[in-house]
């Protein structure tokens, strides 16, 4: 074992210090291939057996740019080396993960060789060297190495396009060949489409195509250099930020800067300057008379791509967004917003998008390359060009493109194909699309996740009825009240009688923190999925399905093992004492929220489980009293239910979620459960317990509501989440609906309550808003969200019967997971959102029907309506495409539009009638219309 | 940051269970009545040691055992940034506390009573685990002086990074803010007399953390004790008896 120096020179906070480190070379690393005769042990063999199949050796480039080749499975028996690991981990951390899920996955044979760390392979950094050389020649030292240990019978094949680097290998007797060069050699012509072509130099200049003179126009600006963008960015001339493009208008972007505490909006692709949605980018501001003009820009633009019909938001995060209002009122002269332009781009976002081909003709030429224009799902991204000679089997495919450069000269960026999910408009092609945007890993749970599960069938054993920390609760008439057809049911409740006239009240939890243990392959799984998933056809779950439907869901009969909060209350609610325990309980009917309504509402029952629901029903209804006299608010959301054939599963009906008594009672004694549950992991672990927050709105946010509120007479006091609450209650317009309309405008203005770790941030700051509780966190449902799985293990910790698990001393790490729970949450009411919107399509592709519609919001060329009946909300247009919309005016304080003879007139909240049909405006992109009637 | 990579290799190229090099020296300070230079891996440290001599301060006297005095300090160049070390900061005060306290349970004291010794020292160059490299460093010192002990003390350190139990860190995964034990024992006694962590650990994994460190010690041992015998070889080779 050799001991070796490297030194180095670091700054830090602009000193410059020698960094000494030392760099132990080893002999025992061995080289993977399972046939080696010189004593190199395999545990588990890693590189192909045979002898005949070529040992690849990539260089750093090859694995930047070629990683979704790669990922093919005809790429394989793969030799990754340490220095081109810690090259690519430098350059792009995205990359750098695929790779290792590659090195990792035990059916693809990709072997990691430490080079660095091999006696014999290590390269030192000759003088005058640069790093890279050294880098390109500690490759080729390690690819001689693997020939000369192998001997010459194997063949190992040293993959580079780096041309300097190919010739210096051939010389030096290492066979060595380009990446297109050895997929040709492979015979799958398909594999070519996944080569990403090289922007310049390197390979052949005449392949590249795409040189035509009339397109060789400089479009974009020069991205500044990065020492230019550091210094600007010192001196505060740019500005550092992430770029979000508007889900609503791709030609808008904001970027949030620290700098001057404000966004800083781009209009126009030109200002965005080839900068991706998420990159990180370095700004300049425009100068201030310059920030008004932009706007008829974006108007014009806006022509281009108009809105299409979507589901209704259900919180500002899903809105669009208002930002100013010079748009509606230009004569307003409110200090208008900083506006500025692209002129760097620090970090790219780039990853890989679902979409399909623009519609084009078949080129003259069939059979060879052709150039395609995709069209991503996600509007925020702009056409990519794409290079591909399956063009005919790809025009009415939904493929998955991945960006690979964008130069000056070319409108949009350059990609390369990377695989096909199916054909467009097929249901389960679109539900793929669905998942694949919101980043919802649907794949089966793996072998190592299965193993963890207990063997099947599972039965409550006498251990966990003698464990002294696990109570019996047998006895008690517990039952459960869901959804129809809910398998996964994770909280069930009982209701007793006391002899002194009180109530005990239990919430009894599935207890799946007994089955799922920190640590475990199956608590990695879960804590990655976050979440399960509900789309409207299907269920993507977090936990493996034996213990979602089985073993952890308190299905009625059986005995399960749960986790339950235990009240003494008085018959006014009052809560007398409190206690949390493990416990066995056997629930005696799993209702659902119909039958559990029909029960309480047919006084012809008296039977115990009957009379129990209705004392349940009576205190959760004082608790809720009480609940919104605190100033909860009641929001309304427009949630719709499908109905589904279950043989075709094409939805058969849609119809509004119908809300009823008992919904209210069980979610009442869940938030009771809830925040008591809070309390106590909150006073016993003050820095690391998992909460769950709502911020109060800003005024900013209210602000559309406060204006449409305004427009039809009616003031709302926003002051405090109590006054809306009341204000709200206040509302009554002429017709029953408006109040609900009313709510679902005001509850579009909130952003959505988010995990969070109780050492980031203060006390107050732990308010839930809409709850209108200080303190709140989800306990209820650890079938379906791994917050609660993480909220279990705090609870059990702090009643002492467990240890805490190590995770919870780490904050940075506990942060990143409920970083990684609001994300996945998000995403999951993405995906639910779109899978809806997907079947809405679908429902109506069959039947054109005429409905009332409700006026949400004044355009200038239309407005956008909210239909209740279906839950979609879409734009309808008075005048024609192109039109400016010449004989209509827009009153804006009282948020009408009129005709200029004043003969029809149309105002924010009032009622139209709407036909909605679907049409197919191009080929296989059909989307929904609404239209006067 | 991965301190440890998937194919088991920490930054440096070490395996978790691997301690740095160790190299050590005797009689370096000719001045002094026992010396000895230690280094792990990049760490260097030297100790010299003085006494048993008369007690310097009459009212510090013990008269059933002998006075230990230990002051540490580090060179001023020792670590990257060259920076005007001050002596007598709460670091050094309390490592030296640390080594005194350490050294005083292994020495004979009752032996020498109305005596002082003092045990000077000095890091070289500091990479991680300098509290465990100066204590073997004034053990070989002490033993070099010739001063009765009952056992040699030997340290080590180990730490708990990317749930992985790792042997000897050095400075870069001192630093990462996962827990650091650093143990001392005596070998053949097989008793601790030093034990200390920073951070928190589960009671199960701390305990294979700290038998990790208890290994790393009695590794240490093997070592010092061959330098040891060379060094009495030497010695007696000088002095003419051999061969």
């Amino acid at each position: 074992m050799l001991k070796n120096k490297a030194f180095s020179r670091q700054t830090r906070q602009g000193r410059i210090i020698k960094e000494v480190r030392e760099h132990y070379l080893r002999d025992d690393i061995y080289c993977g291939a399972p046939y080696c005769k010189n004593g190199c042990k395999v545990s588990s063999p890693c590189l192909s057996d045979s002898h005949s199949t070529t040992i690849l050796v990539l260089d750093t480039n090859v694995v930047l740019n070629q990683i979704d080749l790669l990922e093919n499975q005809a790429i394989d028996n793969v030799v990754v080396l340490s220095v081109v690991l810690s090259e690519v981990k430098n350059k792009n951390i995205a990359v750098y993960n695929r790779l290792r899920a590659l090195c990792s996955n035990s059916l693809r044979k990709f072997f990691v060789f430490s080079n660095e760390n091999h006696k014999d392979t290590y390269v030192k950094a000759m003088a005058g060297e640069s790093p890279n050389d050294r880098n390109d020649r500690a490759i080729r030292v390690a690819a001689k190495w693997y020939q000369d240990h192998l001997g010459s019978a194997v063949s190992v094949l040293l993959i580079t396009n780096d041309r300097e680097n190919k010739k210096k290998a051939i010389e030096e007797g290492i066979s060595a060949e380009t990446v297109e060069c050895y997929v040709k050699s492979l015979g799958q012509p398909e594999l070519l489409d996944l080569i990403v072509q090289p922007p310049s130099e390197d390979i052949n200049m005449d392949d590249v195509q795409d040189l035509r003179p009339s397109k060789r126009k400089v479009i974009y600006n020069e991205h500044k250099p990065m020492s230019e963008i550091t210094s600007g960015l010192l001196r505060g001339l740019l500005h550092q930020g992430k770029l979000r493009v508007n889900r609503f208008n791709p030609f808008e972007a904001y970027v949030g800067s620290e700098s001057i505490g404000d966004e800083i909006i781009i209009y126009g692709r030109a200002n965005m300057n080839r900068a991706f949605d998420g990159d990180v980018v370095a700004v300049e501001l425009l100068p201030p008379e310059q920030w008004h003009e932009e706007k008829s820009l974006a108007l014009a633009d806006e022509d281009d791509e108009e809105e299409d019909v979507h589901l209704a938001p259900n919180t500002a995060d899903d809105a669009p967004r208002v930002l100013n209002q010079g748009q509606t009122a230009p004569e307003e002269m409110k200090p208008s917003r900083p506006t500025g332009c692209v002129v760097g781009i620090i970090k790219r976002n780039w990853h890989s998008y679902c979409g399909s081909l623009e519609p084009m003709p078949m080129p003259a030429g069939d059979g060879g390359r052709a150039h395609a224009l995709f069209v991503s799902k996600d509007r925020r991204i702009p056409k990519i060009r794409i290079q591909t000679r399956q063009l005919g089997n790809l025009l009415d495919k939904r493929i998955i493109v991945a960006v690979d450069s964008w130069d000056r000269l070319s409108r949009y960026p350059t990609g390369h194909y990377v695989r096909t999910i199916g054909e467009i408009g097929d249901r389960d092609t679109e539900t793929e699309v669905v998942l694949i945007e919101n980043d919802i890993d649907a794949r089966p749970f793996s072998a190592q996740v299965l193993a963890c599960l207990p063997p099947l069938p599972w039965s409550v054993s006498s251990q966990d009825l003698t464990n002294p920390i696990r109570q019996d609760l047998r006895h008690l008439r517990v039952c459960s009240v869901d959804p129809p057809g809910c398998r996964d049911i994770d909280d069930a409740l009982h209701c007793m009688p006391l002899s002194n006239g009180n109530f005990e009240v239990g919430v009894h939890i599935a207890d799946v923190t007994n089955f799922v243990h920190p640590g475990t392959p199956l608590d990695d799984e879960a804590s990655q999925r976050g979440t399960s998933v509900y789309l409207v056809e299907r269920r993507i779950d977090m936990l493996p399905k034996p213990l979602t439907e089985d073993i952890c869901s308190l299905r009625s009969d059986v005995e399960r093992l749960a986790f339950s909060v235990i009240w003494e209350m008085t018959p006014d609610a009052e809560i007398i004492s409190i206690r949390y325990t493990k416990s066995v309980i056997k629930s005696c009917a799993a209702l659902s929220y119909v039958e559990a309504q029909a029960r309480m509402d047919d006084s012809r029952l008296v039977d115990l489980l009957t009379s129990d629901l209705r004392n349940l029903n009576g205190l959760a209804k004082i608790m809720r009293q009480r609940r919104i006299d605190r100033g909860a608010l009641t929001l309304a959301s427009a949630e719709v239910k499908f109905q589904i054939d279950t043989e075709t599963h094409d939805p058969l009906d849609i119809g509004m979620y119908q809300i009823r008594e008992a919904n209210q009672m069980v979610e009442e004694f869940m938030l009771a459960a809830n925040v008591a549950v809070a309390e106590k992991i909150l006073k016993h672990f003050p820095v690391c317990s998992l909460l769950r927050r709502h911020p109060s709105p800003t005024k900013e946010m209210l602000e559309p509501l406060l204006r449409t509120a305004e427009a039809v007479g009616l003031s709302l006091d926003v002051t405090s989440s109590k006054a809306l609450a009341d204000s709200l209650d206040l509302a009554k317009g002429d017709d029953p609906y408006f109040n609900k309309l009313i709510r679902i405008l005001a509850t579009r203005c909130m952003t959505q309550a988010v995990y969070f770790c109780s050492g980031d941030l203060s006390p107050p700051e732990y308010l839930h808003y809409g709850l209108a509780s200080p303190l709140y966190t989800h306990f209820t449902s650890p079938i379906r969200r791994y917050a609660d799985v993480i909220v279990h293990r705090l609870l059990a910790a702090s009643l002492g019967s467990y240890q805490l698990p190590g995770v919870f001393q780490d904050r940075p790490k506990l942060t990143s997971i409920s970083d990684n729970l609001n994300y996945r949450h998000r995403n999951a009411q993405m995906a639910s959102r779109a899978s809806v919107e997907l079947h809405t399509l679908i429902f109506f592709r069959k039947r054109p029907t005429d409905t009332e519609a409700r006026i949400v919001k004044i355009r200038s060329n239309g407005f956008i309506v909210f239909v209740p009946k279906y839950g979609i909300e879409g734009p309808v247009y008075l005048t024609s495409k192109g039109d400016n919309g010449g004989e209509w005016v827009v009153d804006e304080k009282q948020q009408k539009i009129r005709k200029l003879d004043g003969s029809v007139s149309y105002c924010v909240l009032g009622t139209v009638r709407i036909h909605m049909e679907v049409v197919e405006p191009q080929p296989n992109r059909p989307k929904l219309q609404l239209t006067l009637v | 940051m991965e301190y440890v990579n998937p194919e088991g290799l920490r930054l440096d190229g070490r395996r978790p269970m691997e301690m740095r090099q160790l190299r050590a020296e005797i009689g370096v300070v000719s001045r002094a009545d026992g010396s000895a230079s230690f280094e792990m891996g990049n760490t260097k440290v030297i100790a010299a040691v003085y006494g048993p001599r008369e007690v310097q301060n009459r009212s510090q006297q013990m008269n059933d055992q002998a006075l230990v005095r230990c002051e540490y300090s580090m060179a001023n160049f020792s670590t990257g940034d060259r920076r005007r070390k001050t002596k007598g900061d709460r670091r050094s005060t309390e490592i030296s506390l640390v080594i005194r306290q350490t050294m005083e349970a292994c020495i004979l004291t009752h032996l020498m009573p109305r005596s002082q010794i003092d045990i000077y020292v000095q890091v070289l160059q500091a990479d991680g685990g300098t509290r465990s490299a100066c204590i073997n460093a004034a053990t070989l010192a002490l033993a070099d002086a010739g001063i009765p002990m009952r056992d040699l003390v030997t340290s080590c350190s180990a730490g708990y990074l990317n749930s992985t139990p790792l042997l000897d860190l050095n400075y870069l995964e001192d630093s990462a803010g996962g827990a650091d034990v650093t143990v001392g024992i005596l070998p053949k006694l097989d008793k601790v007399t030093l034990l200390q962590m920073d951070a928190k650990l589960p009671m199960d994994i701390f305990e294979n953390v700290m038998q990790l460190a208890v290994e790393g010690c009695k590794a240490v041992e093997s070592h010092i004790r061959e330098i040891l015998l060379e060094n009495a070889q030497t010695l007696v080779i000088r002095q003419g008896y051999g061969s």
